[in-house]
């Protein structure tokens, strides 16, 4: 049998799961037990497809992907547009990480919204986003890539607005909606392009076109991969589109693992692998490409040093980290860009249920106790280490991943892009640059998980005794995905372990022949011997530093509790206010943008020039003509009569003649 | 043509056209409803004068018209009647000048 061509079966099974749990969702009566195996059951059913797939690819790699075509969508003219996947190794890949960590995130998601009263409505929307980004992976054209990247984004906006009572939530749902339209617009004039430019839009056929199509450093592929490049950072989170990720933290917290860290966001480094051939054409896009990345790497890791919100500091963790993936794609090191995407969708989904398992706690003892306090200001937790041990254990492996300590997966993937960014400085000085921030980065990244870890595991207990009583573990439907997530965190990295560790970089020999196009462009060499020791150590000491750092600052000092908490001043208020982007941004788009909305654009041209002129204006100009015309009807019969005879011979004149 | 042929054609066709005429005239100027009525009457019948004499030439069609004529004004004079008579008793008055409801 096949595998590949019942690839489909992978979306088909989310969207039947989405169906049926939406159907469920609209009952007046919930229908837990329905819809907890339902939910998490197509994504396994799914998963189990995709490892069919995978086991095939690893059995026979092939050098051309298979394309599974579905039907013609937009047969018109030249352009010849099928719904069709394509199974190669770069979407294998990311389908086993989609399946795989949306099962765990679904399981863990029966146990942390099982009291929720929109129980049914959440696995629809879950299935639905799965279903969508699983389009987004496996599409064989740019158009059915945009499909899903259009589909994940709504989902995401119905995710983040969850529990859309409260304005905020709704809100920030909508804030994430809009920015990621701006980049959605990138995308389509970067379609446009590559349609008039080869006159194609097929991923086979652009990275088979292109080399011959586009000039390579020319304006025209530079433009556009700055478009596509538009779109990658409203998705993945980077400056300038980067503020709405903070704010997704409204919905759920195990959408944020999933839809907010694991999946949806790493779409933008899926699209620069996807299109590389491009990218490798533009060494200027990729610079640009690395150094946004490398600056968001930087600026979103001081934000989260000081941030009280469990889940903000993660979410900033989250930008900073699509931040190094952009460096390694921009640095044309595609494989290792997925390798961190992989990597960083277990250590970070880790991190977001294992805030969920503490959040859920928090949120519990508070309930019993009926206590008003915030459950997600690390500022009220605090020792917590004694009531969740699982929960500790496993973000602390999760923390050591992120921080790059050996031999835990974040290492290796953090470890090559940092090569990667270090390797092309020899072409472009800029890129050492990239690297320096990286480093940085790096630092503050491990500090600011120790600090996490600090303040809400170790230390004296801030939750008030009352409410520490009620502090337990979370159910085993909880602590098991996180237990799986847990091993896959540490041993991650396995699957590119490179040279020095013994392993031979498994990860990017089978990504190969999708990349193959790119490296003829921009083909990178990684450091080898002393230059890659030094490098090494170098990563590690920063990690290693970064982290006891942050242990000794954080613990060496009493952490007043959120209530009591004086606010913030000098840099620590700006760098806790995420240095008012938020705010200069509504004061320098949103307003002007309100202002000319509500007084030009409504006041002026709806009702002065819409309704006025040309809706009123029509009405009252034949109101005139009608009151004119009226005042001929005198109601005297003999004015009639007159008129009528003087008709009547006008006519008799002319039938006469 | 002659009037041989056909006697007496041109004095009735110079009455009917004088009666018709008058009837026009007196639809113009009269202001009494009723009066306005019977001068409609005097056009129709003018024209009845006209299909008649004119037969003489064209044979019976003519006068075959001049009943059909007569019947839409009877049925005219019926429905003209009760109109106004129904005008009379919600105006008390059958003055032209005094029923202007069309008036824009």
């Amino acid at each position: 049998m096949n595998a590949s061509q019942w690839v489909w079966l992978t979306v088909a099974l989310p969207l039947a799961g989405f169906l049926v749990n939406g159907a469920l969702a609209l009952r007046r009566t919930p229908a837990r037990a329905a819809v907890s195996i339902v939910g998490p059951g197509v994504l396994i059913a799914a998963f189990g497809v995709a490892l069919a797939v995978f086991f095939e690819l690893l059995g026979q790699p092939p050098h051309e992907p298979h394309i599974v075509t579905l039907w013609s969508w937009m047969p018109a003219g030249a352009l010849e547009l099928n719904l069709a996947f394509q199974v190669d190794q770069l979407s294998a890949v990311m389908l086993l990480v989609v399946t795989g960590v949306g099962s765990l995130i679904h399981l863990f998601s029966v146990g942390y919204m099982r009291e929720d009263p929109g129980y049914a409505r959440y696995f629809a929307y879950l299935n639905l986003f799965v279903a969508f980004m699983l389009v987004l992976v496996l599409g064989s054209s740019l158009p059915v890539l945009f499909i899903g990247w259009e589909g994940v984004g709504l989902c995401s906006y119905l995710l983040i607005g969850f529990w859309f009572t409260e304005k905020t939530n709704a809100d920030a749902g909508l804030k994430a909606f809009i920015m990621n339209r701006i980049g959605d617009f990138g995308v389509l004039v970067a379609m446009f392009m590559l349609w008039r430019a080869l006159g194609t839009l097929d991923f086979a056929q652009i990275a088979a076109r292109a080399p011959d199509g586009l000039d390579a450093g020319g304006t025209i592929v530079t433009l556009i991969t700055l478009f596509l490049f538009l779109g990658c950072t409203g998705k993945s989170a980077q400056i300038p589109l980067y503020t709405w990720l903070p704010d997704a933290m409204a919905g759920p917290t195990p959408v944020s693992a999933l839809i907010h860290a694991a999946t949806m966001v790493t779409a933008g480094v899926y699209l620069v692998a996807r299109t590389n051939v491009l990218f490798a054409m533009a060494p200027l896009s990729s610079a640009v490409v690395a150094g946004v990345g490398a600056v968001t790497a930087l600026f979103a890791a001081t934000i989260a040093l000081k941030q009280y919100d469990i889940k903000k500091v993660l979410a900033y963790s989250t930008v900073s980290q699509l931040g190094y993936m952009f460096v390694a794609v921009g640095s044309a090191a595609f494989a290792g860009g997925i390798f961190h995407l992989v990597t960083h969708a277990f250590f970070k989904a880790l991190l977001f249920l294992g805030a969920g398992s503490v959040i859920h706690a928090m949120h519990h003892a508070y309930h019993a106790t009926h206590s008003h306090e915030d459950a997600q200001d690390m500022r009220n937790m605090g020792g917590l280490r004694r009531h969740l041990p699982v929960t500790f254990w496993l973000m602390t492996i999760a923390t050591l991943a992120i921080a790059g300590i050996p031999p835990f997966s974040g290492f290796f993937s953090k470890d090559e892009i940092l090569a990667s960014a270090f390797a092309r400085g020899a072409e472009m000085p800029i890129y050492y640059l990239y690297y320096a921030f990286g480093v940085v980065a790096a630092f503050l990244t491990a500090f600011y998980m120790a600090r996490l870890i600090a303040m809400t595991f170790l230390g004296e207990n801030r939750t008030g005794t009352e409410a520490e009583r009620h502090l337990h573990e979370a159910p085993w439907i909880m602590t098991g995905p996180l237990l799986v997530l847990g091993v896959l965190s540490a041993v991650g990295g396995v699957i590119n372990l490179p040279t020095f560790a013994g392993g031979h970089h498994a990860l990017e020999t089978w990504l190969e022949p999708v990349t193959a196009a790119g490296a003829a462009f921009a083909s990178l060499e990684l450091p080898h011997g002393t230059t890659e020791l030094l490098l090494v150590g170098g990563a590690i000491m920063v990690g290693a530093v970064g982290l006891l750092l942050g242990f000794r600052l954080t613990l060496g000092r009493r952490i007043p509790s959120a209530r009591e908490a004086p606010a913030d001043t000098g840099l620590a208020r700006v760098l806790n206010r995420k240095y008012y982007v938020d705010e200069i941004y509504d004061a320098a788009i949103v307003r002007p943008l309100v202002w000319l909305s509500r007084m030009v654009l409504w006041k002026g041209v709806d009702q002065g020039v819409v309704d006025g002129a040309a809706v009123n204006g029509t009405a009252r100009l034949s109101r005139g003509l009608g009151w004119v015309g009226s005042r001929l009807q005198t109601g005297q019969v003999g004015v009639y009569v007159v008129l009528f005879l003087v008709g009547a011979l006008w006519i008799l004149r002319a039938v006469i003649r | 043509m002659t009037d041989g042929m056909a006697p007496l054609l041109g004095p009735a066709l110079g009455l009917s056209a004088i009666l018709f005429s008058l009837g026009v005239a007196g639809v113009l100027l009269r202001r009494n409803v009723i009066v306005l009525f019977v001068c409609i009457e005097l056009m129709l019948n003018a024209v009845n004068l006209t299909f008649v004499a004119l037969a003489q030439l064209h044979g019976a069609s003519g006068q075959v018209m001049v009943f059909f004529v007569m019947t839409v004004a009877a049925a005219e004079a019926a429905v003209g009647l009760a109109i106004i008579l129904s005008i009379f008793r919600h105006k008390q008055s059958v003055d032209l000048q005094n029923i202007n409801l069309l008036r824009g």
